[in-house]
C-alpha cells in the first residue's frame, strides 16, 4: 500500500500547454484513446504468449511463473518481431499514406472513363 | 514430398525467420539496488512503448521527409514565390501537412503513455521505495539537500520533457518517485540505446576523456545538472581516487541518485542541491574537471552566461570544462532537419532547446573569460551494451532528430598561464 494513489497521479498531466496536431482536436483525442487501447492488448498478448511458454516447458503455470519469467534471446526476439508485425498492421494507414505519395494514384472513377473511351 | 519435408517442393530450404533489428526486451534493463520492483504486464507496457517509439522513428517518421519533399516544400515556393527562410517557416509549414500531424500526434501521445505507465510503476509502491531509499541516504554526508532553495524559471516555467513534476516535485515527504520513474522509462524510450544502466552517455564521456585527455588525473570532479547521476557515476567510475560533486536542483533526484550510486558502488560521489549559476560554496579555483551532460538545453540565456563564468571562476588552471549536447544549428544543417530537431523544443516541452541550438556556443565560451585557443571540439556517441545489442555498435541509419544517442562536446581547458596573469 502507499499513501500516494496512483490512479489519480499515474495520468496527471505536465505542466505546459498541450499542443494538438490534428484537425480536429477530438480526433486526436479519439487516437489517443485508440492508442492506449493497443498498448493494453499488446500486454495481454505478450503475456499469453509466456503462459504458453511456460506450458510448452512446464506443462503446468502459477502466477508466479508468469511474473518471473524472462524470455531467453531468441524468445525475446520472437516476442519482438510480433510487435513489429502488430504496430505495422495497427498503423498501415500511415504506411498507405507515405506510399500514396509517391504512388500517382487516380480514381477508379476517373479510369473507368478513360477505359470506356474508344 | 513427405512428412519430413513439411510439404515443400523437394530441393527447397526451409525460409529462415525475418531477421529481428527491433529493441530489446525490457527485462535486460541493468536492474540496481533501489531499481522499482516492475510486474509482468508493466513491463509489457515499456515494450509496447519502446516499439512505438522505434516504429515511429523508422517506419512513419521518414513518411514526413517524403510529404516535404512531395508537397510541403513545392507549396510553399508556389505560393510565396521563394524558399523557406528559416526552420520556422518549415515547421509552420509542416504543422499544416497530414504526415506530419499524425506522426506529432503519435508521438505526443506515446510520451504520455510512456509518463503514465513509469508513473503507475513507482506511484503504487511509493512508501516502500522512498523508505528503501531513506535507509541508504539518512545520515550520509554525501547527500546535501538545500529546502530553501529557489526554483529557477526554467525549471518551474513548464515540466520537461512532459515529465509530470519535473525534477524537483515532491508529492509527499522523502519523495524520490520521480527520479525513479524517470530512470525506469529511459531504457523504454531509448529502446535500450544508452545501455542497460542508461549511462552511455557518461561512459562515452569518460572514454573521451581518456583518449583525448590522456595526461590529465583529475582530483576534483564537479557535474552540473547531474539529474539522478547516470551520466556522472561511469565518469565517477573512471577516477576513482577523485572526489565527485553532482548539483541539481531537484531533491528526488539527489536522493535517488545517491541511493542508487550506492548500490552499484560508486562511492566517490556527492550530491548536492543546488543551483548551478550560482555556486558560491565552493572556492576559486577548486576544480579538476566540470562536466555537464544533455544539461544546457534546460537552462536559459541569462544562466548560461552565469554559468560559463561560475565554471570558469571554479576550474583550477589546467582544468577542463565539457559540455555535451547535441549539435548545434549551423548553415550547413538542412532547414528541414533543423525544424524536426526543433519538434522536442515546442511539443515536448524542451522550449529552450530550440534558442539553444542556434547561438555560437564558442562566443558564450569566450565571453565567459576562457581563452578562443584553448576551447575543445569533439564528438561522442552512447556506449552500448553488445550483449544486449550487438548491431547498436554501427547503427548509423536511424536518425531520430534530436534523439538519437550521439551528441558534440564543446569545453575549453583552462590555459595556466590565464590563470595566473588573473
Amino acid at each position: 500500500m502507499t499513501s500516494l494513489d496512483p490512479l489519480a497521479l499515474a495520468g496527471a498531466k505536465a505542466k505546459g500547454k498541450r499542443p494538438f496536431f490534428l484537425e480536429n482536436p477530438d480526433v486526436e483525442r479519439l487516437m489517443t484513446i485508440v492508442m492506449a487501447v493497443a498498448q493494453e492488448l499488446a500486454v495481454v498478448r505478450e503475456r499469453l504468449d509466456t503462459v504458453e511458454r511456460l506450458l510448452d516447458e512446464k506443462g503446468t503455470i502459477s502466477r508466479a511463473d508468469i511474473e518471473a519469467f524472462s524470455p531467453d534471446k531468441a524468445a525475446a526476439d520472437e516476442r519482438g518481431a510480433w510487435m513489429q508485425e502488430y504496430l505495422a498492421r495497427v498503423l498501415r494507414v500511415l504506411q498507405q499514406d507515405r506510399e500514396a505519395l509517391q504512388a500517382g494514384d487516380q480514381y477508379s472513377e476517373e479510369i473507368a472513363e478513360e477505359l470506356a473511351k474508344s | 514430398m513427405s512428412p519430413a519435408d513439411g510439404g515443400r517442393p523437394a530441393g527447397t530450404a526451409p525460409q529462415e525467420p525475418r531477421a529481428y533489428d527491433g529493441p530489446p526486451d525490457y527485462r535486460v534493463v541493468g536492474r540496481h539496488g533501489v531499481f522499482p520492483e516492475t510486474s509482468h504486464d508493466e513491463i509489457a507496457r515499456f515494450n509496447f512503448l519502446a516499439h512505438m517509439n522505434r516504429h515511429l522513428a523508422t517506419k512513419v517518421m521518414p513518411g514526413v521527409k517524403d510529404a516535404y519533399d512531395a508537397r510541403v516544400e513545392p507549396a510553399f515556393a508556389k505560393a510565396e514565390g521563394r524558399a523557406f527562410a528559416n526552420r520556422h517557416e518549415v515547421r509552420k509549414a509542416l504543422l499544416k501537412d497530414p504526415m506530419f500531424q499524425w506522426w506529432s500526434a503519435l508521438r505526443r501521445a506515446t510520451m504520455e503513455q510512456r509518463q503514465q505507465a513509469g508513473r503507475w510503476v513507482t506511484l503504487r509502491q511509493a512508501d516502500d521505495l522512498n523508505a528503501r531509499i531513506g535507509a541508504l541516504t539518512e545520515g550520509d554526508r554525501r547527500l546535501a539537500l538545500d529546502p530553501s532553495l529557489d526554483m529557477p524559471r526554467y525549471v518551474s516555467a513548464v515540466d520537461h520533457h512532459c515529465m509530470p513534476g519535473s525534477y524537483h516535485t515532491e508529492l509527499t515527504k522523502g519523495d524520490a518517485t520521480g527520479a525513479a520513474n524517470y530512470d525506469i522509462g529511459l531504457f523504454a524510450t531509448t529502446g535500450g540505446m544508452l545501455g542497460r544502466f542508461n549511462d552511455g552517455g557518461g561512459v562515452a564521456v569518460a572514454r573521451w576523456v581518456k583518449k583525448n585527455l590522456p595526461d590529465f588525473e583529475p582530483k576534483r570532479i564537479l557535474d552540473i545538472g547531474c539529474g539522478l547521476g547516470h551520466n556522472v557515476l561511469p565518469i565517477a567510475a573512471a577516477y576513482p581516487d577523485a572526489e565527485v560533486i553532482a548539483v541539481d536542483v531537484g531533491a528526488p533526484m539527489l536522493r535517488y541518485g545517491l541511493a542508487r550510486a550506492k548500490t552499484l558502488g560508486v562511492d566517490n560521489v556527492a550530491f548536492v542541491q543546488g543551483d548551478v549559476s550560482k555556486l558560491s560554496a565552493y572556492a576559486d579555483e577548486s576544480f579538476d574537471w566540470i562536466q555537464s551532460t544533455m544539461f544546457l538545453h534546460e537552462t536559459s540565456y541569462t544562466s548560461m552566461q552565469a554559468i560559463f563564468k561560475e565554471t570558469q571562476r571554479l576550474l583550477k588552471p589546467g582544468g577542463v570544462v565539457l559540455h555535451v549536447e547535441q549539435p548545434q544549428y549551423t548553415d550547413d544543417m538542412l532547414l528541414f532537419e533543423q525544424a524536426m530537431r526543433d519538434w522536442d523544443a515546442f511539443y515536448n516541452n524542451e522550449p529552450f532547446w530550440t534558442k539553444m541550438h542556434e547561438i555560437d556556443l564558442d562566443a558564450f565560451m569566450k565571453a565567459a573569460g576562457f581563452d578562443g585557443e584553448a576551447l575543445i571540439h569533439g564528438g561522442v556517441a552512447a556506449v552500448v551494451d553488445p550483449e544486449v545489442f550487438p548491431e547498436a555498435a554501427g547503427d548509423d541509419e536511424q536518425e531520430d532528430y534530436g534523439r538519437k544517442a550521439a551528441w558534440h562536446v564543446v569545453g575549453a581547458r583552462k590555459g595556466a598561464a590565464q590563470a595566473a596573469a588573473q
